[in-house]
């Protein structure tokens, strides 16, 4: 029984036809970590953006559905849909920096969602922020509580975001893209900790990266994607056995593998992008008749 | 094989900002606490390290973007460590950069052969626009593009542009820093072919900086690894990969993800 179902989901950039994802269908499990991967501009942040309900202005979703625990996300009201997504959804957003409110100390940022979409009061909040952050491993939780974003390194602000992405206890995470902004070392220590989170508190998760490396890290399935369209979608062990799509396969052949010293990387070949595009175009005949 | 650049104790120190009084001079920080090594001509060398291990810091001393503030930098048998502007200034078209961020390093209002032709022009070289597009065709893109934007050009076209600007007045050094961290897998394999190419063709001797191992094994002949500020390692690359000897370089080492999930990375919590 899947906890997130999209099914045929299509948003289109705003007052014209030119689709940004096509029929996009997957199912995530509720305790399944599921990596969505594909180039820049694949629309692969699109779909938690789009089940977040946080699209920006541009893009607009003009048919499909999205199922969360049973309900149809698009057909409720907005407040309604805020509440719902807010209480079963939560977000670890790509830039620790941009994400958190410079202006702001750390614990209004975490206590905010608590208060407004849980009805808690503040201490009670408060209580739960210090728990959580000492649950992502920071230590002296008080003193990051009171501290400005600009005090915190960069892979402690990654923390606080995930701290703040599990403290209202969601069924689902979406993660976008956490690591790109960090060093490979610190990005260890990140993953471990979204895993062990993930684990810990049995959400399903929905992981946005461009690196497959990742991915076969973390990720049960994953979903491969190029123009918004999904190319594959497989559980992990075969895939990296033997990925079915040629895209999928000129994807891998092109990400580094470091302890192989014959390893040489190979674009995707112009080929295979011609047949991916080709693939999109009569998705595209299909829809506009 | 004679060296390009010799590097003995290298030392450089910046002013922290953040740390400084209302009144009075900000303290320092060391960020090159002192590094020897030499490039020998024709090779390609990697720079690895994390945040703020000082290997931008490195690249910028290399060329000149920063001044030492102790030790020898010596390139081609001129002193370059506190050589004035003027005086570096016949010499900077025998180094050039590359830079990480193709966006902000390409002016949005030039046209693709302006930009490369520039710095032709600023050496006083005969017909720009033709070496422009020469050099254009050099990183395998066509002389049409000359007439584009940057706006106009995905990421790995953008930083193909950075390479022609920099090979345009044939240097025999280039310093490369950090130019496929922005890239998709597939232009960021793009481009370290071409770099590679480049290298053979035109003999260059090749710098290039990156946090991450995983791209430099088929390209570079050595690697330094660096960590807060000092040389932890300089190691032919097959070598380094074999068996890596500081104990930073291992650690680097194992936290790339390989794309192999029968590779145990971290124990899975469940």
């Amino acid at each position: 029984m899947s906890y997130l179902r999209i099914r045929d989901l299509s948003v289109v950039l705003r007052g014209t036809r030119h689709r940004l994802l096509r029929d996009v269908s997957l199912d995530v499990s509720a305790t399944e970590v599921m990596g969505l991967v594909g180039e820049s501009g694949a629309g692969k942040s699109m779909i938690g953006k789009a089940v977040l309900g946080i699209l920006p202005r541009s893009a607009r979703i003009v048919s499909g559905s999205i199922e969360l625990d049973g309900v149809d996300l698009l057909t409720l009201p907005p407040r309604k849909r805020r509440t719902l997504v807010g209480r079963k959804a939560a977000l670890i957003p790509q830039d620790p920096l941009t994400a958190l409110n410079p202006a702001r100390r750390i614990e209004p940022q975490i206590t905010d969602r608590l208060v407004d979409i849980l009805g808690w009061d503040r201490a009670r909040a408060r209580t739960r922020a210090a728990e959580i952050l000492h649950d992502v491993h920071i230590p002296q939780p008080d003193r990051v509580l009171r501290a400005y974003p600009h005090e915190l390194s960069g892979g402690m602000r990654q923390r606080v975001l995930i701290a703040s992405a599990f403290a209202a206890e969601p069924r689902l995470i979406v993660a976008d893209e956490p690591t790109t902004a960090l060093d490979v070392t610190v990005q260890k220590q990140i993953l471990k900790l979204i895993f062990e989170m993930q684990a810990r508190h049995e959400t399903a998760l929905l992981f946005v990266t461009h690196d497959l490396g990742v991915v076969s890290k973390i990720c049960q399935r994953l979903t491969v994607l190029y123009g918004g369209l999904v190319m594959e979608e497989a559980e992990v062990g075969a895939f990296f056995d033997a990925p079915q799509h040629p895209y999928s396969r000129a994807l891998l052949a092109a990400t580094p593998r470091h302890t192989d010293p014959d390893a040489d990387l190979t674009p995707v070949p112009d080929a295979v992008i011609a047949e991916a595009r080709r693939a999109v175009a009569e998705a595209d005949l299909r829809w506009h008749t | 094989m004679s060296d390009l650049y010799r590097v003995e104790d290298l030392r450089l120190s910046l002013p922290d900002m953040t740390r400084k009084p209302l009144f009075g001079a900000a303290p320092r920080i060391e960020i090159l606490k002192g590094m020897s090594f030499t490039i020998p001509k024709g090779q390609v060398l990697g720079i690895v390290g994390g945040s703020g291990s000082g290997k931008s810091t490195l690249g910028r001393a290399l060329v000149r973007l920063l001044e030492p503030t102790g030790g020898r930098v010596t390139f081609d048998g001129t002193d370059l460590t506190h050589l004035p502007e003027p005086a570096l200034r016949p010499l900077r078209h025998r180094f050039q950069m590359i830079f990480q961020d193709p966006m902000s390093s390409l002016n949005p209002r030039m046209s693709v052969a302006r930009i490369i032709a520039a710095p032709l022009s600023l050496h006083g070289r005969p017909n720009p626009r033709e070496g422009a597009l020469e050099a254009l065709e050099r990183v395998g893109l066509p002389r049409s593009f000359g007439a584009r934007f940057p706006h106009e050009l995905s990421g790995g076209q953008r930083q193909r542009i950075g390479i022609a600007r920099a090979i345009a007045l044939r240097p025999d050094f280039i310093l490369a820093d950090e130019i496929v961290s922005g890239l998709d897998v597939s232009s960021q394999a793009q481009v370290l072919s071409i770099l590679r190419n480049l290298v053979r063709e035109m003999n260059l001797t090749l710098a290039f900086i990156s946090h991450d191992l995983s791209v430099i094994r088929r390209l570079c002949d050595r690697v330094l690894v660096l960590h807060q500020g000092e040389i932890v390692e300089d190691a032919a690359c097959e070598a380094l990969f074999a068996a890596p000897q500081a104990a930073y370089t291992r650690e680097l080492l194992e936290a790339i993800p390989e794309p192999d999930p029968k590779k145990p990375w971290f124990e899975r919590a469940s």
